[in-house]
């Protein structure tokens, strides 16, 4: 996702990234980030929580106006839960990302890529 | 806490190392970042909307419906920003099923929230559509193809800034 920010905004059009995985997008480089401290899944805030996907979504729209710099991460002021073990168990064997069909589906995908890319053709 | 979030680079590697994958993902890194400043007041702004969370349309009768039948290139699809909240639905395997649920859409691709900010006049308008882009396993095909079709749409439009929602 960052890859398509990027392109907009090197074509001229200003853009917000709301995300989850604040390594993975800073690593990339994104010019504005809002980033929430939640699991995977739920970037604009908990479900079913208007107020606070409202309060995301005005962050976002917030730093268009206002960064001046590129590279601007800015941090919601929101906590998950007290019980922060769904850091420390993400990607781990007791809770595997993707298993079963899910994970059938990603290493077909993978084959998938690996053979265009031995064919020579991406 | 800032300094205690998830290291999802370093948790997949030595996660998918110890499945027995050598060879690390490469994700994507640049050291330059591309800026582009808003030209006008967002109260004037047409806002663009882009997610990677995999959404769906359900059919009348309630049955899955790939709407990206109609609308999909390389693998951006296009799905109308007023189509009834009902019967949006997402498809993503990516997100911690352990700690949370997609049972929102508004949690991860808010068109409900930017209806109401437009309403209100704290933005312009909407674009009439909001995009999904199916992740690639090329980086390459994302940035030639996918990025590239992303703004034709965008331009086509005539969107003022876009927000991004990864899953």
């Amino acid at each position: 996702m960052g890859l398509v920010a990027r392109h907009l905004e090197a074509n001229g059009i200003p853009t917000v990234v709301l995300g989850t995985a604040r390594d993975i997008v800073e690593y990339c480089g994104v010019p504005r980030f809002v980033f929430s401290d939640f699991p995977l899944g739920n970037p604009c805030g908990r479900p079913f929580d208007i107020a606070m996907q409202r309060r995301i979504v005005t962050m976002g729209l917030g730093l268009l106006e206002s960064a001046t710099k590129l590279g601007t991460t800015v941090q919601t002021p929101y906590v998950w839960s007290d019980d922060t073990s769904w850091k420390r168990l993400i990607f781990t064997k007791e809770r595997p990302f993707l298993e079963g069909e899910s994970y059938e589906h990603w290493m077909k995908a993978e084959e998938g890529y690996r053979k265009l890319k031995q064919e020579g053709k991406i | 806490m800032s300094d205690d979030y998830v290291r999802y680079i370093d948790k997949t590697r030595e996660y998918y190392l110890a499945e027995g994958y050598q060879k690390p993902y490469q994700w994507a890194h640049f050291d330059q970042i591309p800026f582009a400043p808003l030209a006008k007041p967002l109260a004037r702004c047409r806002i663009g909307l882009v997610t990677t969370s995999d959404i769906a349309v359900r059919s009348e009768s309630g049955n899955g419906e790939n709407y990206d039948k109609d609308t999909l290139l390389g693998n951006v699809y296009s799905i109308p920003m007023d189509c009834p909240l009902e019967r949006l639905y997402s498809r993503s395997e990516h997100y911690d099923r352990y700690s949370t649920n997609l049972d929102d859409v508004n949690s991860y691709c808010p068109i409900t929230r930017l209806a109401e900010l437009a309403a209100e006049g704290r933005v312009g308008s909407l674009a009439p559509r909001f995009h999904g882009v199916y992740t690639s396993y090329s980086q390459r095909v994302t940035m030639e193809r996918d990025a590239a079709e992303v703004l034709r749409r965008m331009r086509e439009d005539e969107v003022d800034a876009v927000l991004l929602t990864p899953i």
